[in-house]
């Protein structure tokens, strides 16, 4: 399939029907999802409806808008209306949205065509996809390998070609890591850049949707479209309207890159090296690169695992079997509770709201969560530090390439350093972005780590655009 | 062991629901009785995704009742309060915990005292359960039913401290209360409603005790009854406890309006551990001083000012019956129609009667007198000036002058069920009209003069016990010659006109 882009380039001239794009994307998850499976719910009629309202737009003379007809899958946690919403857990079985998420709103706005909804690890807790309760998602450039997560299942969808673009959700690094381990493009936007709302929470202060694509170009057009002002979420930031797409082909010449060894001696040296050479590669576009340290980076990954958890068993307690999804019954209405949500929940959800329970709990919130946001506010200031100096930081995404199915599961702690490099972007509220750059030892992708200050996504874009032109062909894997 | 040795130390907890027109994070309307779970969205349901948006009105309102109270008002933010139950949608509930925006205020009790306010935060209400089964009582349910109606309904929690001594003074502090929240425009002031609703923490402790007692937090006490029913209950359970050797225990209790008794809920070591963290959903809330000092310029006299109004107009002095009516009329609101009719011309102390008596008697219909005072602004004509003002010129007799006010407020009432607006009701009708029409047309004078010759001549020995009687005789034959004429005249004579021409036949 070809780039976004193009395709809405190709609808909107009227050279291209979107019902045809679509009934392609549609087909080409029949063909291959059955091996992937990166969707758990197909919108066939519903995408086939929104292509003909596009082409009878296109027909009518009026502007579909920039992704006219462009496919996109969409993370099961963005609530579409009238369609099943899981979050990849058994707890919202039967729970069909009264209401569609703003960035799905924003995306009919603009011609998208939302394909369907794709699988996550359960309330976007894990970096696997294997916490869903409905099975795994497999790695398309390695079918024996996770897709990385917790937005595996979009990640995949774009890796495998079944659609150019997808939306995920980041709270630790669900978008980027998944984009590294499927070698496509992935962001993290600038918190309160994009709509929370309709995007079932994780953990509050953290949750951010961003975008996936094949390009970096078609990543920045499908951010352009979804960031804006929404006054439904409080922590949205008023006046956001991005023009990243024109950033892309500017250059990193001048631009003062940071490497930032922090967020590279952790990892394997085959995902180091392709870092280094991505930072030559950037010197060669012209950037100005020097070396970086913030040593508080370390600190990231603690303070993430208190916060997170604490947020999220707040968030997740609704899930109580009184109004909507699973609930098993029993003798009264607490014995409700405990019963559906031992049967609803899977072992790592039960295991963060635990971990948050006993973080918030009284004679423990001042060690534990209080600490954590001290951590977290020291992390701010080292990247306040940082950014006297240098316009972006450079690091690596994830500390290896796709790790194999069943590799992790039994040892959360190996599972959670998955996110060491990407949580400190989520705890600052600031944008980054995961970009292809060659591949490691087995052949696998490699995504290198661009990191910006609050709402500077347009310099993560011109840095991306020249990894991107600068970088080695993608390996095959042997 | 004496009660007499004994002091009661009371703090009370109100929740007051503020008169918003929506619910404090999203646009349901916020209103009593509707259709259950019709004023619902998936903000106030708790839906996977919502996200809650703070009502600007609604922190307006809170601020009022934290000028009306001498607070500090400050920048604040709101928690999340974790607690499983049914009748809660996100099973938390968004609460202003450790930075509220009221703190450190005080209400002044009309008997002069000051019972200090801790705090008065913002909070949502959760929705309401009814247990269906047996006998409807929580322990015998056979199943619930949640009306979500209520979720999400702004609440002003106002904590007082430990300053009150009685169930007399707490009914007294939560009477004084309402009036303030009510004068605020923060709440319509319906306890019935569920409008407001009392926590009291109640403990006991020997006379000159520095210390206090180990305490029970009373809760479901809807109404002033049975906040003070359950205090007194409450105090005397535990002086008892102590003067039976037994401990008092740190609880949270249930009132029992039926059985007239508190009973157990939960105990201190089974009381929930909340787990409140800062709300991430919502960013802090900092009143400027501009709108601060909007706020406080806005706020129209509170009842205290409003009864000082009132005892001014009686001449600075108020005795015991006056005060009562008083704090009557301004509880009520009447106060408006007794200026209005004291700038008219009539006495303070007779309208003051009328209000508090007759109007008051009327119930709902009387009020709407007050209302359409309120609406049409001080200087408009009222059915209740005109009335006091006959009377005081002696136009009616003070039997007639109520009897016309109580037909006056029906009829008024009347019409407005029937459609009409106030301001339309309040000009169609026209007291004057009707005493005519009920025949209390005053007697000419000579016509009077008649008659009490006549009522004399029909009683000579009575008239002759009057002349030369004692003052006690005298005071009860004049009531019976009074008392005649009325008969004679059909209850049109006037009664200060009759004793005046029975003091000339003397």
């Amino acid at each position: 399939m070809s780039g976004a882009r193009e395709l809405a380039a190709a609808v909107r001239a009227g050279e291209r029907s979107a019902r045809t794009v679509t009934e392609e994307a549609l087909a080409a998850v029949a063909a291959g999802d059955g091996e992937v499976h990166a969707f758990l719910t197909v919108m066939g009629d519903e995408a086939l409806a929104q292509a003909d309202a596009v082409d009878a737009a296109v027909a009518q003379g009026r502007d579909p808008g920039p992704l006219a007809g462009v496919p996109v899958a969409l993370k099961d946690n963005l609530c579409t209306r009238g369609i099943p919403t899981t979050c990849g857990s058994r707890i919202l079985d039967g729970w069909r949205p009264p209401y569609d998420a703003t960035v799905v709103e924003l995306l009919r706005a603009a011609g998208a065509v939302a394909l369907g909804k794709t699988n996550m690890d359960e309330f976007a807790m894990g970096s696997s996809t294997e916490n869903s309760a409905f099975g795994p998602t497999r790695n398309p450039r390695g079918l024996d390998r996770v897709p990385g997560g917790s937005s595996g299942g979009s990640a995949a969808a774009v890796a495998a070609g079944f659609t150019p673009l997808g939306l995920g959700s980041d709270t630790g690094g669900s978008i980027r890591q998944p984009a590294a381990l499927c070698g496509v493009v992935g962001l993290k936007p600038t918190y309160g850049s994009v709509s929370r709302y309709g995007l079932v929470a994780f953990a509050s202060s953290l949750d951010q949707i961003g975008p996936f694509a094949a390009n970096v170009e078609d990543a920045a057009l499908l951010f352009d479209a979804v960031a804006a002002h929404d006054p439904r979420d409080s922590t949205s930031l008023p006046g956001v309207h991005p023009t990243t797409l024109e950033a892309v082909r500017a250059g990193a010449d001048h631009v003062r890159v940071g490497l930032c060894p922090d967020l590279i001696e952790g990892c394997a040296p085959d995902v180091a090296s392709r870092v280094y050479e991505a930072a030559e590669a950037l010197s060669a576009a012209g950037a100005k690169v020097d070396e970086v340290r913030v040593p508080e980076f370390a600190y990231g990954l603690s303070a993430y695992y208190l916060i997170a958890p604490a947020e999220a068993s707040s968030n997740l307690a609704r899930y109580d079997g009184v109004r909507y999804g699973l609930r098993v019954e029993a003798d009264d209405a607490a014995a409700m509770n405990t019963a559906t949500r031992t049967a609803g929940f899977g072992a790592e959800v039960k295991r963060r709201i635990m971990l948050g329970t006993y973080a918030l709990s009284a004679g423990y919130y001042d060690a534990y969560y209080a600490q954590a946001q001290r951590v977290r506010t020291l992390v701010v200031q080292a990247f306040d530090r940082a950014y006297a100096s240098f316009d972006v930081l450079l690091g690596a995404t994830a500390p290896t390439t796709a790790f194999a199915l069943g590799a992790k599961v039994d040892d959360p702690m190996a599972m959670y350093m998955n996110d060491v490099c990407t949580i400190p972007s989520n705890l600052a509220g600031h944008p980054a972005l995961s970009v292809p750059f060659g591949s490691g030892a087995d052949g696998l992708p490699v995504g290198v780590q661009i990191l910006a200050p609050a709402l500077a996504e347009g310099l993560l874009f011109r840095v991306a655009g020249a990894l991107e032109a600068g970088a080695p062909r993608p390996g095959t894997r042997s | 062991m004496s009660t007499d040795s004994w002091e009661t130390v009371i703090g009370l907890e109100v929740h007051c629901e503020l008169a918003t027109r929506t619910k404090l994070f999203c646009g349901c309307r916020n209103a009593f009785g509707d259709e259950p779970n019709t004023n619902v969205c998936p903000v106030c349901l708790g839906l996977p995704g919502s996200l809650p948006v703070l009502n600007e009105y609604a922190v307006e309102l809170a601020m009022r009742i934290g000028a009306a109270l001498h607070c500090e008002i400050r920048a604040s933010s709101f928690a999340r309060k974790n607690y499983f139950y049914p009748d809660q949608a996100k099973d938390y509930q968004i609460s202003q915990y450790d930075e509220p925006i009221n703190v450190a205020g005080w209400l002044g009790l009309p008997g002069g005292s000051r019972v200090g306010v801790t705090r008065a935060h913002l909070e949502e209400d959760t929705g309401k359960l009814t247990h269906v089964g047996d006998g409807g009582r929580i322990g015998s349910a056979r199943h619930a039913l949640v009306d979500y109606n209520r979720s999400g309904v702004p609440l002003v929690e106002i904590v007082s401290e430990p300053d009150i001594r009685s169930a007399a003074q707490a009914r007294e502090y939560a009477s004084e209360l309402r009036g303030i929240l009510v004068a605020t425009g923060a709440s319509d002031g319906r306890l019935e409603e569920g409008s407001m609703r009392f926590d009291a923490n109640v403990s006991v402790r020997p006379l000159g005790a520095s210390e206090f007692g180990t305490r029970a937090e009373i809760k479901n006490l809807n109404s002033l009854r049975s906040l003070g029913r359950a205090i007194d209950y409450e105090a005397a359970r535990q002086m008892a406890l102590i003067a039976a050797g037994e401990p008092v225990h740190q609880e949270t209790r249930h009132w029992d309006e039926a059985a007239g008794r508190t009973e157990s809920m939960r105990s201190k070591e089974e009381a929930n551990d909340y787990r409140y963290f800062p709300e991430p959903d919502l960013v802090p809330l900092a009143p400027d001083a501009a709108w601060q000092e909007r706020v406080r310029a806005s706020l129209g006299p509170m009842p205290a000012d409003r009864r000082a109004e009132l005892v001014g107009l009686l001449g600075g002095a108020s005795t015991g019956a006056a005060a009562d009516q008083i704090r009557a009329v301004v509880d009520l609101g009447l106060d408006p129609l007794v200026r209005a009719a004291v700038t008219a011309g009539a006495p303070a102390a007779l309208a003051l009667a009328r209000a508090a008596n007759e109007l008051a008697a009327e119930g709902e219909a009387g009020l709407i007198l007050a209302q359409a005072a309120n609406e049409l602004g001080p200087g408009a004509d009222s059915p209740f000036t005109t009335i006091v003002v006959m009377e005081s010129g002696g136009t009616l007799s003070p039997t007639q002058s109520k009897a016309v006010l109580s037909a006056s407020v029906q009829a008024i009432s009347a019409d407005i069920k029937g459609g009409a607006s106030v301001t339309a009701a309040i000009a169609r009708s026209d007291p004057a009209a009707l005493a005519k029409e009920m025949g209390f047309e005053a007697l000419e004078a000579d016509t009077l003069a008649a008659v009490v010759t006549d009522v004399i001549a029909k009683n000579p020995e009575e008239w002759a016990r009057l002349v030369g009687g004692d003052d006690v005789t005298k005071k009860k034959l004049r009531g019976f010659f009074t008392g005649e004429v009325m008969k004679a005249t059909a209850g049109k004579a006037n009664g200060s006109e009759v004793a005046a021409e029975l003091g000339r036949r003397l």
